[in-house]
């Protein structure tokens, strides 16, 4: 299969001025590939630079040296270079991202908030939502919730709903920041097999997961964080 | 459909430096703005991202530099180089500008329909019954109710208000839209119904706009970018999200750090 | 009496009171008004010795453009017997010891307050316009720099918005008097508190059209035969007042009629607002319904002596 992402010599660290310029390094020298329809899965404790990693693949955290290569068709694109329109152009097209937590927009139904982004790439409306029905139904979450707005949903709810928004678009490559998080083993068996069905249409992913039983479920690969530690931070 | 596939930029802004005598309002701004795309300039009173604004919509001639601007026929042309009928004519076709204190960008006291019909009527609309019943249709865009449209803004919430300031200049299908912290002195509710409408408005009609605010959370719901200003300068720019969640500069870290939590 | 004013040759004033200088001062304004149609010519407007409000705008201009074959009538709201128009008639009478006349066809300058006459005006007449405020735009817009630009711009949308105000608030254009006009295609002009219903008269009328706002320093103008159109909207067309009865004294349709109380039980008339107008019509025989009426006769009968002097 071929690749779809390739990190090169990624390194990443926070300068905080407001403590004295203090460096905190993240990791160094990251590198890695991904090919279609693989899930690599980031291993290592918390503040190994996981959740970073995945940042600055969507583009949400900028990278000091190093490439992020994402292959669309015959092109080669580096993110870590890229300007901030043609970021969001491939955060349209090209890479997904399923985070914990849902970044509600007031008064946005449920089902309009998962149709987005799949209207984004050119779907009608109806048809956008009828696929963002079908998802939340096999996510369970509540028929009669389906037209309000996510805000006042309960965690769980909120998750389920932002696992459905991230799931209904097509992207060659989508990014799993721990989305079965706090979730129940039903839940959960529901989101192994959305990943089941990405994989076989090839889909490139990159997922952190702490759940023992869903990483091995669906895991190709494990990549240990900890091996690209940066040497200051010893 | 994606916002983001023109290659031609709609507005670009190039070296653009502002001095109030000795004193540095802006300096040295450049930026290219694509269609669709929201841009907010952040900073704190002062910072020199009105003055800013003031310039891109020729309401303030810079000192040096020089400011394009896609005409709807595709050409590129000079700001400050079109005669004065040609920058009133885009003004109230192809622009809009909304202003913090609604007072300033409505006729308080004609009624709201004519407040939204007066840009038609500047641009030829003579058919009473038409003006009518798009300023209708606008009034119910921005959640006016019909009943309202023969009352004066005068009686209107400051909300509301700001709602017809935006009916009103959305009303000629303006490509690119100037705000100046169009959410500023609005109670939170109320805000953050006019935020709403306006990331609707903003998306479903393709607005190119540059916002002006002091408001990171205005800035993160509507802007697809960011510039942070400081003393007149532009310390830092980029994706939203990027410059919010892992800002650089000092004094990006101290704005972001300055968010109240809720 | 303590007549100070003499007659011109006596040397007490110059021909119609003004010094010439400032006539030609006036007429050069008034040159240039007539060179572009509407547009609103700055002048510097003498002091003159009656109010502002009492026509310093007209009376200069007629100062400025009489002669001394001129033969000049003096209206105020269509009638030559009111105050102003009989201080103002007295005024040139003095200080220019010309003919002056009540009869429309007779005279060679007409200055007017509020009404053009109802007899067509030729192309050997001046029409003389008495203007308190020429800015059309000023009720909308308040800044004279803002206005001038919108004129040389023609930036004119809210002209509409101020006929669409009234439809809004009234059904109908309620706009009576000041009614806007566009000169030429290209003015928007003020015409004066006229009624709109002499509207209709401005557009190609063969005589010439002066408008003198004394306060407020503008003098503009309107050529002979010149297109005048009254701003509409295409379903709210322009249309003048209609009245449902005929003059009361002389019977015409058509005219714009004043009404006049007649008692305090509630009589009352309408009757041609232009005098001169209604005079003729009855010398030549018609008779409107309340003729015969005492009371009624009494008020139409006022002037026919006077005119005769």
């Amino acid at each position: 299969m071929p690749v779809r992402l390739y990190l090169n010599g990624v390194s990443k660290s926070f300068t905080m001025h407001l403590q004295g310029g203090t460096v905190i390094p993240v990791v160094d020298k990251v590198e890695f590939s991904v090919n279609a329809g693989e899930c690599v899965v980031l291993g290592g404790p918390s503040g190994a630079g996981k959740s970073s990693i995945l940042k600055m693949i969507y583009g949400n955290y900028r990278c000091e040296t190093g490439q992020i290569l994402v292959t669309i068709g015959d092109d080669i694109i580096n993110v870590a270079a890229s300007e901030p329109r043609e970021v969001l152009r491939l955060r349209e097209d090209t890479i997904g991202y399923v985070s914990q937590f849902l970044r509600t927009i007031p008064r946005v139904s449920a089902e309009e908030v998962v149709a987005e982004p799949l209207v984004a790439q050119g779907a009608s409306e109806a048809e956008a939502v009828e696929k963002a029905r079908g998802l939340l139904s096999r996510l369970n979450v509540p028929e009669r919730l389906w037209t309000l707005p996510p805000a006042t949903f309960s965690g769980g709810e909120q998750q389920r709903v932002n696992i459905a928004r991230g799931f209904i678009a097509h992207y060659p490559i989508l990014l799993l920041d721990e989305p079965t998080a706090s979730l129940d083993a039903a839940n959960r068996a529901v989101v192994v097999r959305l990943v089941q069905e990405k994989k076989e249409q090839g889909v490139a992913m990159v997922g952190i997961l702490h759940d023992q039983d869903v990483r091995e479920e669906i895991a190709d690969r494990i990549i240990d964080v900890t091996a690209f530690a940066s040497d200051e931070a010893a | 459909m994606s916002v983001f596939t023109s290659d031609d930029p709609l507005l670009q802004v190039h070296n653009v430096t502002r001095y109030y005598g000795d004193r540095i309002g802006c300096a040295d701004v450049s930026f290219d703005l694509w269609p669709g795309e929201v841009l907010a300039i952040v900073g704190e009173s002062g910072s020199g991202k009105t003055t800013l604004l003031n310039c891109l919509s020729t309401r303030l001639a810079p000192t040096t530099g020089a400011i394009e601007y896609r005409m709807r026929d595709g050409t590129m042309r000079n700001l400050y180089q079109l005669t004065e009928a040609e920058r009133r004519l885009l003004m109230r076709t192809d622009w809009g500008f909304v202003h913090q204190n609604a007072a300033d960008g409505l006729r308080m006291t004609v009624s709201a329909g004519a407040n939204v019909g007066e840009r038609l009527m500047a641009v030829g609309e003579r058919h009473y019954g038409n003006i009518r019943s798009t300023a209708d249709d606008w009034l119910g865009r921005v959640e006016i109710d019909s009943d309202r449209i023969d009352d004066d803004p005068r009686s209107f919430s400051g909300g509301m208000r700001q709602r017809l300031q935006i009916a009103r200049n959305l009303v000629t299908h303006p490509r690119l839209v100037f705000m100046d912290e169009p959410t500023g002195g609005l109670d939170v509710s109320v805000q953050a119904r006019l935020l709403d409408l306006l990331r609707r408005l903003v998306s479903d009609l393709g607005l190119s706009v540059v916002i002006v605010t002091h408001d990171l959370a205005v800035a993160r719901l509507l802007s697809h970018r960011i510039m942070v200003m400081r003393h007149g300068n532009v310390i830092e720019a980029g994706l939203t999200d990027q410059v919010l969640d892992d800002p650089r500069e000092p004094y990006t870290q101290l704005l972001v750090s300055s968010i109240l939590q809720v | 009496m303590s007549d100070t004013a003499q007659l011109y040759d006596q040397g007490e004033y110059n021909f119609a009171y003004l010094d010439e200088q400032t006539k030609r001062m006036i007429r050069r304004a008034i040159l240039k008004g007539i060179a572009i149609p509407g547009y609103q010519v700055p002048f510097a407007s003498r002091e003159m010795p009656m109010p502002y409000g009492w026509g310093t705008g007209g009376v200069q201009v007629t100062a400025s453009i009489l002669g001394k074959d001129d033969c000049l009538k003096m209206i105020d709201q269509g009638s030559d017997d009111t105050t102003n128009a009989v201080s103002l008639r007295g005024f040139f009478e003095k200080t220019a010891g010309i003919r002056t006349t009540f009869e429309t066809s007779e005279a060679t300058v007409i200055q007017t307050r509020h009404r053009i006459p109802e007899k067509t005006l030729t192309e050997d007449q001046v029409l003389v316009f008495q203007v308190p405020i020429p800015e059309p735009l000023r009720f909308l817009e308040p800044r004279e720099t803002e206005t001038r630009k919108m004129h040389a711009l023609e930036d004119y949308g809210l002209m509409h918005v101020k006929l669409y105000e009234d439809i809004a608030k009234n059904g109908h254009i309620a706009t009576t008097y000041a009614y806007p006009v566009k000169v030429n295609d290209r003015y928007v002009m003020d015409p004066s508190p006229t009624p709109k219903f002499d509207n209709p008269k401005i557009d190609e009328m063969a005589a010439l059209q002066l408008y003198g706002a004394g306060r407020e320093k503008r003098i503009y103008a309107i050529p002979p035969y010149t297109k005048v159109k009254s701003l509409d909207f295409e379903d709210y067309p322009f249309e003048v007042q209609k009245f449902d009865k005929p003059c009361a004294l002389c019977g015409a349709e058509n005219v714009y009629l004043d009404e006049v109380i007649l008692d305090d039980r509630g009589g009352r008339m309408f009757v041609c607002s232009d005098s001169n107008y209604c005079e003729e019509r009855r010398a030549a025989g018609h008779r409107g319904p309340m003729a015969a009426d005492p009371a009624a006769a009494q008020i139409g009968a006022t002037d026919l002596q006077e005119t005769a002097r």
